[in-house]
């Protein structure tokens, strides 16, 4: 296990899209790991990409479990060539990325999502996701298209009469 | 850090002031730091963290013909910078209501007493000239946590009759 170095903006790296996994065998179990050892070296990580440490592969992480309050989650999850099958409601939020320091700002998300994915052993995964949890999986999948939260900041300005679209009954 | 100063600008709104004065500002050989520029009513204020080796009266005379034919006010004071020093708010907070004198006062005061320390504030008047209505956006930290604010909101709610509201915020980090 080993913790890489982590890419930060300006490299081009990060604003390239990555190749789909083909092959899920040990050499990529063992980089999942990696990547996994590397989030839990981050400040207050909840998510990282295969592009931010310059592996142009699809392949992101979150575990929502470690966020510092908390949240609604599905604890570690391992998402290979994943894709959104189903997007909910709006939400505006503050992110900040491990390739971006000393910078966070705020961004509209679907408030809820649906992920599909193959996880390490190869197994098709689908995990319904909100709130915070949602918000990581559609930061981490951009980072799989070369995105970052900085292509899709909105002012301050912007959110004054923000409001919760997708409620579930009975909450508040 | 040395050589920081905040230059401030204020006068009469109208197109090309921006350009105008970071143009100066470039071509002296400055650079900036954290800047907030904006239009209030008819005005625009400029209020901007820049670095100047030359110190402090050779940035004034940089700027003062630009101030001058802008029909600009212009004020700088040296600063002691701290980039990259980013408090993180951790309360987000929306109030609105009819206008009327005093308004921002007693919200802000019942929430600093409340634990609330602002780091962003900005506040609008909309409506119309009869019957305006006031804004208020706030971004802070709660120093007593989140409990306190919510009921100074609601004494508010109920004393005032504003709208008020908080979201908590949680940067994730990814
Ligand atoms: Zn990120």
């Amino acid at each position: 296990m080993a913790v890489l170095p982590i890419l930060t903006y300006p490299d081009p790296r990060l604003k390239q899209e990555s190749e789909p996994v083909s092959e899920i065998d040990d050499a990529l179990r063992a980089f999942v790991r990696d990547l996994e050892e590397t989030m839990h070296a981050g400040p207050g990580g909840v998510g990282i990409a295969a592009p931010q440490v310059g592996r142009l592969l699809r392949v992101a992480i979150v575990d929502c479990s470690r966020s510092r309050k908390p949240v609604s989650n599905h604890g570690r999850m391992v998402l290979i060539n994943p894709e959104i099958t189903r997007w909910e409601g709006v939400a505006v939020g503050r992110e900040g990325c491990l390739s971006v320091p000393d910078y966070t700002g705020n961004v509209i998300r679907a408030e809820a999502v649906r992920v599909e994915a193959l996880n390490e052993h190869g197994e098709p995964v689908a995990y319904d996701c909100e709130g915070f949890e949602a918000r990581a999986v559609q930061h981490e999948l951009d980072h799989l298209d070369g995105l970052l939260f900085l292509d899709r900041l909105v002012s301050r300005r912007h959110d004054l009469f923000r409001r919760k679209v997708h409620k579930k009954p009975g909450e508040r | 850090m040395k050589d920081w100063f905040m230059v401030t600008l204020v006068g009469r709104d109208r197109p090309g002031i921006v350009a105008r004065v970071t143009g100066a500002l470039f071509e002296g050989g400055c650079m900036l730091g954290e800047t907030t520029m904006m239009r209030l009513g008819g005005n625009f204020s400029i209020m901007m963290m820049v670095r100047c080796g030359a110190g402090r009266r050779a940035l004034e005379t940089m700027l003062r013909p630009e101030a001058e034919s802008l029909d600009l006010r212009l004020h700088v004071d040296a600063i002691d910078a701290r980039l990259h020093d980013h408090p993180q708010p951790d309360a987000r907070i929306t109030v609105y209501g009819a206008d009327r004198p005093g308004i921002v006062a007693q919200v802000t005061g019942a929430l600093a007493e409340a634990g609330f320390n602002i780091l962003d504030l900005e506040s609008d008047v909309g409506g119309t000239p009869e019957a305006p209505i006031y804004v208020l956006h706030m971004e802070g930290q709660a120093k007593e946590g989140l409990e306190p604010l919510r009921s100074a909101l609601e004494t508010l709610r109920r004393e005032t009759g504003v709208e008020a509201s908080l979201s908590p915020v949680e940067a994730m980090i990814g």
